[in-house]
Order: C-alpha cells, then structure tokens, then sequence
C-alpha cells in the first residue's frame, strides 16, 4: 500500500511540477504584464503544490530522498507526469488550452481528494482546490476569449485544442495502483472523473465555438515514464544547477 | 501542563506577535493566522503553521525568523512543522488586521459569493482604501504576490493592491 501510495503522489507531484516549470518559461516572455504576472502567479501555486506532493511522497517512500532530490535528480524515465504538461508552449493558445485542460481536472480530483482517507492527502487538496478555482477561472475565460476573438486567435486556438487533445485521455485511465487505493478510500479512480470534466470541456468549449476533435487516437505512457521527446529537454534545463554542481544552496 | 509551560507558552506567543508579515509589514504572522500552535513539552519546542498559499515564498521566510527569534529565546531544540489543516483563509484575519491593512493602502478582503462556473462572474466590489469609494474596477486578478490582486479607484484615481478573499 504504502509503495502504491508513493507512486500516486509522484504521479500528482511530478504533474504539478513540470507544468510549474512550463509556465516559469513564460516569466518576462509574457504577452503583457498582467498575462505575464498572472500566468507566473499559477506558476507558484503549481511549484507550492509540487513541493507538498513530493515532501509527503518523500515521507512515504522512507528512503531518505528530500522532495529536492525527488524533482532534481531523478532521470527522465523515473517522472511520472501527465504527458500534456509537459508539452511546449508553442504560442499562447497552447498555454492556455494546456493549462484549462489541466486545471478543469485538477478541479474536479482535489475535490475528491477532500474526502481521501488519508488524512494528510485530504488536507493538502482542500487547499490546492481553491487555488485551482482561480486558475479555472483564467484559463476557462481565456479559451471563450480566444474562441470568439479575431480569425487569427480562433484558428490558433483550435489548433493548440486539436494537437493537445490526444493527451488528455491519459488523465482518466486508472491502473492496479489507482483500484488498489480506492479500494482502501485514499483516492478516486481517475475513470470515475471523466464524465463530469468532459460536460465542463463541453460547455466552455461550446461558448468559445469549439468543437471536440473526431479522434479515439489518445496517447499514454507517462505514468511508467515512457515520455514525449519534450520531458528530457526540459529537465535538462530544470535540473542543471543540481547535476553540475551536487548540494548547490541559494 | 505545569503553570511554567503555560508562562513560557505565553512568552513565546508574545515574541511570535511581534514578527511582521515579509510582504505585508503592518500585520504580523500571528495576526495573519498562520501560527496555529505551539507545545513545550520541557525540553522540545514545536510550533506548528499553515501556509497560506501552497507555494507563498513568504513561508521560507517566516520559517526562518520564527527559528531566528526562538533561538534568540534560547530555544535550541526547535522543531517547525507544517499543517495545511484546517485550510488557510482570509477569514482569519481580525477586524483589527483587516483595519490596518486598509491604512496600509491595501483593501482587505471582501467575502464573496459568485457562481464557480461563471467563467465572466464580475470581481467582487471593493472599496477604495485612500478614499473609501465603491466606484473601482479590477485592473488586474493576479498581482505582485500571490495573495493580491490589482485595483484601480474611479474617482480618486489611485490604483491599489486588494487581498483576495480566498
């Protein structure tokens, strides 16, 4: 159970984290200065939410590794990320398509988290839940303002909503860690989130003029650190301070 | 508990009331609500927080001076620990709190009730703290940290920083 419960707090605190670094990549790259505060705002709150996930999964695993050691020295085939976080931000529909695809789903499993039988788990995602109101909020209205925006952010949104589509199924498969936990009250199984979080996809997707792509294609792999060719090139970055130069302090 | 621990609990709530908020200096952690206990057991002092936001910088920063001043105190053996429950809100602010903030020229929090789903919900009204106007609008959700969000006033003009209730 407890090795279970290790994997599962990876898989959520890797997310958190590798999201977090994407949109770090956007400080001072902004597309103004409230876009570019806000979306480093989320930043923080995704990195806070990071740390807690894998202080407590260091906790769990027992081996002595810090939630440092977990983020920075741990390989590419050993993250357990969502594979959608941690695609590129190709422009800022991609960003915001990525982001509202993300925090519709994080809202609806902190929300089931709330009633986690471990205790630790429940306390940490009543108050990740409402952090994430705010994100939904700015991603959410985003998409409808992309959506019915000029010809220009139209077709950019709908194309960042057609090439991140096939990520998301990724989000809803559950696996023996998942039913072992649920059985045991710890979490949600992540197929029981999908009906609800494809009707909010619907109904924001239908005021921004978008319709959902006609494809079963859904990519996965992330959960056994089988990644997109974008992960190693990102830690590469996020790690480089730790690998040159071991137990650097600020 | 011997009326000792009790006395030197007392001490320390008074020394941990006088550390100011980094970002906010005009209120202080205990006011903010993010020390939620101490015990001394004779020998180990524990005092527990709560963050406020998840991944506030602040909280590096008041772990630190917590430390700082219990060691000051001649409290070696010190532990700190962090909870996230009950949840940080902003309804833990006193009235008191809430008064010098808006002295401060930040308006403190308002409660507010909008739809979750309402993407387009309006932001909530706040007054303007210089001159107590209702005729502001929101120029910006998010702010310089985490916790504020940008407002400007209407009528005298001033932009000024708003605590979000959350």
């Amino acid at each position: 159970m407890q090795n279970a419960l290790f994997q599962y707090l990876l898989r959520l605190g890797d997310t958190n984290l590798i999201l977090s670094h994407r949109l770090a990549e956007l400080c001072s790259r902004g597309p103004f200065l409230e876009e570019d505060i806000a979306l480093t705002n989320i930043a923080l709150d995704h990195i806070g939410q990071a740390e807690a996930l894998l202080k407590y999964a260091s906790e769990v695993e027992g081996r002595s590794r810090t939630e440092d050691d977990l983020a920075y020295l741990r390989n590419e085939t050993d993250f357990r990320n969502c594979l959608l976080v941690e695609q590129p931000n190709t422009d800022f529909a991609y960003v915001i398509v990525r982001q509202f695809f993300i925090d519709v789903w994080q809202g609806l499993l902190y929300n089931a988290l709330k009633n986690s039988k471990d205790e630790t788990l429940a306390a940490m995602a009543t108050r990740f839940a409402k952090e994430t109101a705010y994100h939904y909020r700015h991603s959410g209205s985003w998409m409808v303002r992309l959506g019915q925006g000029t010809d220009e952010s139209r077709a950019r949104l709908e194309r960042a909503f057609r090439d991140l589509w096939h990520y998301t199924g990724e989000l809803f498969e559950t696996d023996a860690t998942e039913e072992k936990l649920s059985a045991a009250g710890i979490v949600p199984t992540s197929d029981a989130l999908y009906p609800e979080w494809i009707a909010q996809i619907n109904r924001v997707a239908g005021e921004a003029g978008l319709r959902l792509p006609a494809t079963d294609y859904m990519a996965s792999g992330g959960r056994v650190g089988m990644h997109t060719e974008h992960l190693g090139h990102l830690l590469a970055e996020m790690q480089y301070l730790q690998r040159a130069y071991p137990g650097a302090k600020w | 508990m011997t009326t000792s621990a009790n006395d030197i609990e007392k001490r320390i709530w008074e020394r941990l009331e006088q550390i100011p908020d980094p970002e906010v200096p005009v209120i202080t952690i205990t006011e903010l609500g993010v020390v939620r206990g101490i015990d001394w057991d004779g020998d180990k002092l524990t005092i527990t927080i709560t963050p406020t936001y998840t991944g506030c910088p602040a909280m590096t920063l008041f772990t630190a001076e917590i430390r700082a001043a219990m060691h000051a105190m001649g409290f070696q053996n010190l532990d700190i620990k962090t909870v996230y429950s009950p949840a940080w809100t902003t309804d833990w602010l006193s009235d008191a709190a809430r008064e010098k903030l808006r002295r401060y020229g930040i308006a403190p929090p308002v409660k507010t009730i909008s739809d979750p789903d309402d993407l387009f919900a309006p932001p909530p009204a706040v007054p303007c703290p210089h001159c107590g106007s209702d005729h502001t609008h929101e120029s910006s959700r998010f702010g310089s940290t985490a916790c504020k969000a940008l407002y400007v006033c209407d009528d005298c003009k001033e932009p000024f920083e708003y605590f979000k209730h959350f």
